[in-house]
């Protein structure tokens, strides 16, 4: 029966606090009111059953207590505003399941631009979000992120208050401020993606859950945003990122590159949704205003991300990947993401597009801008371009710097194998060097 | 996790070709897989035609034999599916109860099998097969 009420909730509580919160206009009053309902589920269920409509219990519930709350309140500040709220909420309890679909996806829209208000922390941003919309109990955020429970539960408890404190409208933003804060809600979800995709810390390099997570927070925006095309770009480029998710280790769990991977594994179905989800992104693009080409909008940041994973996925083997159109494509990201991060990628590319040489020459721009000092994968990719320039012993070093950076335990192990390759490489130079008359 | 919502309509057996659900159930349908969808869940569905439409292949003695629709033997066939991704079995059963289904229809759940469910020497052989990208392993 808890499974099951896990579930119910699961499936029931970004609706349930999104509604709650349009009505007592704060979020963290609107969780804990759903909370409650949540706890007497868990009270009555077992003995009376699952109701026929369990969303509707958790919600007819949830507003039962807050007209009863609201009362209480009201004996001793009588606040018209507060009255005013009381009547809208006995004018909502009864018929609960015929709210409009259309309103409730207003509200979770608010609640997803709530959650990822710009004054709250990222890492906030992510908890809050995970958890009011993504249906996530404390305890399983706690565990993807590798805090102690208390911690995650204090840090939700905290970014209630500084919503309530900050008195951050229930809203959707408009105008100029709506792009502004969709990136904020776009980074959130990437940011969630990329901690299940790459996790930065503990044993296991991937972590397919919270994969699956921001893929389905990514898919409800979607929805609820359907003209944007930058959501719909972060959509394919998870999908397709996910598409690469049983590739990208092996069997007793280490990381396989991009490159290596038996792209039999890749999961067709998720490429294609990310393909359809790219081609809305770029019909959405286009097609403002539909007669006037030279008006289509310049794809965002993570249209073009998408448009590189589509790449790789489009391509049946590694070596019929279209590398001038990667560094093409990465040349157009560093301009829109100027980061030596993109740039390290656009230099691999380049390298695999125009010869090592010319990859290099990007790379040893960054070492020299002192970008990315404690970045694992700058000497990584150094140590690789420089190793099929056969410069083993210059690869050696920088492979054993990489390793000294590494976070992750089985990254790190791969790299020792590249460090161990080059060694011995250079070992073989070196004899064959002596062995010269 | 990936779970397969199989929908069984009891008469599809015997319906004859070109046998199309009528409008209303469609549009209640429709309504449930944009909640699926909105929910963020759906992966992709699809609706079958009847099997006196199609045709079986059996394998009886090793060799492929052809049999056309419809199949005497058949007590239930399959008229459509939806693969969900959830967090739990109790969640996909949670959807399936949301289906705004018939008298005769019945939804199985199954779970998909995921690589890592495989037991190890079964992994191996998946493992051995040769790569689709030809290069050698």
């Amino acid at each position: 029966m808890q499974q099951t009420i896990a579930a119910v909730w699961r499936i029931e509580s970004a609706r349930l606090i999104a509604t709650l919160a349009r009505l007592v206009r704060d979020v963290g009053r609107a969780e804990e009111l759903a909370q409650d309902a949540l706890v007497a589920a868990l009270e009555q269920w077992p003995g009376s059953g699952v109701p026929d409509n369990p969303g509707a219990w958790l919600m007819a519930t949830a507003k039962h207590r807050a007209i009863d709350q609201l009362r209480r309140h009201s004996l001793a500040a009588r606040k018209y505003q507060q009255l005013g709220y009381e009547m809208e909420l006995e004018q909502n309890a009864p018929g609960l399941e015929e709210e409009a679909a259309d309103d409730i996806g207003d509200d979770l829209l608010r609640l997803v631009f709530t959650a990822c208000h710009p004054v709250l922390t990222p890492e906030t941003r992510v908890a809050l979000t995970l958890r009011l919309i993504g249906g996530l109990t404390t305890e399983e955020i706690a565990r993807a992120f590798l805090v102690p429970e208390a911690t995650m539960a204090q840090r939700i408890v905290r970014a209630k208050r500084t919503l309530s404190e900050a008195r951050v409208p229930f809203e959707i933003p408009d105008g100029p401020q709506l792009s502004e804060r969709l990136v904020s809600v776009l980074q959130v979800i990437y940011l969630v993606f990329n901690e299940g995709y790459v996790a930065t810390a503990g044993e296991d390099w991937v972590r397919p859950a919270l994969c699956e997570d921001a893929l389905r927070l990514g898919r409800i925006l979607a929805e609820l945003a359907p003209n944007e095309p930058e959501v719909h770009g972060l959509v394919a480029l998870m999908e397709i990122q996910a598409s690469r998710l049983r590739a990208r280790t092996d069997a007793s769990g280490a990381p396989v590159l991009l490159l290596d991977q038996d792209r039999a594994r890749w999961d067709q179905l998720l490429i294609h949704r990310g393909l359809a989800a790219l081609e809305r992104a770029a019909r959405l693009n286009g097609a403002r205003p539909p007669a006037f080409a030279k008006f289509a909008i310049a794809p965002g940041p993570y249209v073009l991300q998408a448009e590189i994973a589509a790449c790789h996925a489009r391509a049946l083997t590694a070596e019929a990947t279209d590398w001038e159109r990667l560094a093409a494509l990465y040349a157009a990201l560093v301009v829109l993401m100027p980061s030596p991060v993109v740039e390290l990628n656009r230099a691999v590319a380049v390298a695999n597009a125009f010869g090592p040489a010319e990859g290099l020459r990007i790379v040893d721009r960054l070492v020299e801008e002192g970008a990315l000092r404690d970045y694992h994968l700058l000497p990584a990719v150094r140590g690789d371009l420089l190793e099929r320039l056969s410069r083993h012993a210059e690869a050696l070093v920088e492979f054993e710097r990489a390793i000294a950076l590494a976070g992750n335990s089985r990254e790190r192990q791969l790299l020792e194998s590249r460090a161990a390759e080059a060694r011995s490489q250079t070992a073989s130079q070196v004899g064959s060097i002596d062995a010269c008359p | 996790m990936r779970f397969m919502m199989i929908m069984i309509p009891k008469g599809y057996e015997t319906a004859t070709p070109g046998t199309m659900p009528d409008a209303k159930a469609v549009e209640a349908m429709m309504k449930y897989n944009e909640a699926l969808q909105k929910a963020g869940v759906l992966l992709a569905l699809d609706g079958l035609h009847p099997p006196s439409m199609g045709a079986r292949v059996s394998f009886s003695g090793g060799k492929p034999k052809v049999t056309d629709g419809p199949f005497a033997e058949a007590k239930e066939v399959v008229g459509g599916y939806w693969m969900i991704q959830v967090k739990s079995k109790e969640e996909a059963v949670q959807w399936a109860m949301r289906c705004p289904g018939g008298d005769n229809e019945v939804i199985e759940v199954r779970q998909v099998q995921e690589f890592a469910d495989f037991p190890p020497d079964v992994q191996k052989a998946v493992e051995k097969f040769p790569d689709l990208t030809g290069k050698p392993k």
